[in-house]
């Protein structure tokens, strides 16, 4: 076997980590930013509405120019400069990162390490979308956003930017009142999350799969399977507010 | 500490911090107000740290991570003084870049010029070589053009709107090719290659062919002036794909991606010059270049003016020790 060096993007799931495309930086402040890079359709989905917005001002521009004759002539290849290049440089650096239709689409384009996209980045992935576009129908754009674990087209890999989901405002989950109890044995911090996560996403699964998933706990719990969804929630109850 | 009392001990925090976020992602917000920010975010990230590290439920940590990122994003927003920026560029930024790149500019010199004079002479020489690079058509049509019968040169009658039209045209036309000269130099520097090659092939061959027929003054009087623009133009953007070409080619300590992504940061900024350079040529293309009521004397001194403004600007300029910030 030759020697490889370690590969930068890990390809087998490390025990115990889940398998997702969530990306993780960490800032000066010592958190970790969590962000989630959009798909390819998700994009493709995004320009096409951009593609849309362009050919509509261009048509309208070229038709109002027109009647301007050769002045008009003139216009209209400067705007058909700025619409065909600086179109989305305008855009995502002005307006927080978001084309119209990335902004349609709930996208968002930053730098590598989470900071807002600027002027240089922006030029970049957007005038090497040339090379994306090529040999026919975005084929290295494609295939280099399939390619890479973030869904970086060409452009993206040299300007250093990542394209990815806004969040969008969270809603309080309803919580289910039960009688706080202190757990029977200490649990690790996983387990608290993963319980307080069962108890916070109980409308978000069916009471049929709620008693499923809680009687796997029945036997370390001592009570009875049917019983066991009820307990569950009196842990994380205790677990959240004063016993 | 239980969740519900540090939820409770904190809430307020985090609405304000809210609050403040909302006017800052508005553009709204108050500068009273907003100086306490960096405190109010350093704390949040105090906050969410102490969640994690204390198993406290997903909801409010994501809740609390959705608050940092949107502090992040507002922390670090790129502040642009793009005036000041353009301005420090152009009095030496630009100058001092193109000497530190000067191996790419230097090579995509030697491509561009290189091919343009000698198929400029092979030309002049052996006038038939003009066919196998253009079409008859497109020959004849660059000669009506330059005919000096032609009162102005470009259009038999232009009038201001003609300027507009030209002015337009070589904006996009020009700044289209150069933009795609420097992408394509992402395909190992082959795309930058071609271009200037096709260009310099191009150019010297209409040179070639217009000086051979005697065409001379009506051609180079046109030319000298904007070329002194156009021409270091496309070298640069060339010169700033070969840049990006060969950091993948030759990545050095760097992985390829880390190489490129290094490469073209400073390629962007060479092509930022290059956009100036063209938007001057086209400028001076339309509304000097084709002026007739000047002599064509006027016409060299002026161009030969120009060169040496270009040339002397990228061997003296930010050369000052400390440049003015």
């Amino acid at each position: 076997m030759p020697h490889s060096p370690a590969p930068a993007i890990q390809t087998t799931p490390v025990p115990g980590t889940l398998l997702d495309t969530r990306f993780h930086v960490e800032t000066p402040e010592g958190i970790d930013l969590v962000m989630r890079p959009a798909g390819l359709l998700v994009r493709a989905l995004a320009f096409a509405i951009d593609l849309a917005i362009r050919g509509l001002i261009l048509g309208v521009g070229f038709f109002l120019l027109s009647l301007l004759g050769q002045l008009g002539m003139g216009l209209g290849a400067i705007m058909f400069f700025l619409v065909n290049w600086w179109y989305m440089v305008l855009f995502e650096v002005l307006n927080q990162g978001r084309s119209p239709g990335k902004q349609y689409m709930g996208l968002r384009v930053v730098h590598d390490d989470g900071t807002p996209i600027g002027w240089a980045a922006s030029l970049t992935r957007n005038l090497l979308r040339f090379v994306d576009v090529l040999p026919f129908a975005y084929a290295f754009g494609i295939l280099s956003c399939l390619y890479s674990g973030t869904f970086k087209r060409l452009g993206d890999l040299a300007a250093g930017s990542l394209v990815v989901y806004r969040d969008t405002a969270l809603q309080r989950p309803p919580l289910v009142a039960a009688e706080p109890l202190r757990a029977p044995f200490p649990l690790s911090l996983n387990e608290q999350r993963a319980l307080m996560g069962f108890s916070e996403r109980q409308a978000e699964l069916s009471a049929a799969r709620r008693q499923e998933l809680a009687a796997i706990l029945a036997e370390p719990l001592q009570v009875p399977a049917d019983q066991a969804e009820h307990q569950l929630n009196r842990i994380a109850s205790g677990l959240r507010g004063p016993v | 500490m239980k969740q519900s009392l540090f939820e409770t001990r904190h809430q307020a925090d985090w609405q304000r911090f809210t609050s403040l976020l909302d006017a800052l992602e508005r553009g709204k917000a108050d500068r009273q107000a907003s100086q306490t920010f960096a405190g109010e975010y350093r704390r949040l990230c105090h906050h969410l740290a102490l969640a994690q590290e204390r198993g406290y439920s997903s909801h409010l940590i994501d809740q609390l991570q959705l608050l940092a990122m949107r502090g992040h994003q507002q922390f670090y927003r790129h502040r642009s003084h793009l005036g000041a920026q353009i301005i420090a560029f152009v009095l030496g930024g630009f100058a001092r870049l193109v000497r530190e790149e000067w191996r790419t500019v230097l090579l995509a010199t030697l491509m561009f010029f290189g091919s343009l004079i000698l198929m400029g002479v092979l030309v002049y020489v052996f006038p038939d070589l003009i066919y196998s690079v253009m079409a008859p058509d497109q020959v004849s049509d660059m000669e009506r053009m330059y005919d000096p019968e032609a009162r102005r040169i470009g259009r038999s009658e232009r009038d201001a709107g003609d300027d507009w039209m030209m002015f337009g045209y070589y904006i996009m036309n020009n700044i289209g090719i150069s933009f795609q000269t420097f992408a394509s130099g992402l395909l190992f520097g082959l795309g930058s290659l071609f271009f200037l090659l096709f260009n310099g092939l191009t150019i010297g061959a209409v040179a070639g062919h217009l000086t051979q027929v005697g065409y001379t003054e009506t051609f180079w009087s046109f030319v000298i002036g904007h070329g002194a623009f156009e021409l270091t133009g496309i070298v640069f953007s060339g010169a700033a794909g070969l840049k990006m070409g060969w950091a993948l080619l030759a990545p050095g300590r760097f992985t390829r991606a880390e190489a490129l992504r290094l490469a073209a940061g400073r390629a962007v900024q060479l092509v930022a010059g290059v956009i100036l350079f063209l938007l001057i040529a086209a400028f001076i293309e339309a509304y000097w270049s084709s002026m007739t009521f000047t002599t064509p004397l006027v016409k060299y001194i002026v161009g030969a003016g120009l060169w040496t403004f270009v040339l002397s600007y990228f061997v003296f300029a930010g050369r000052g020790a400390h440049a003015p910030d």
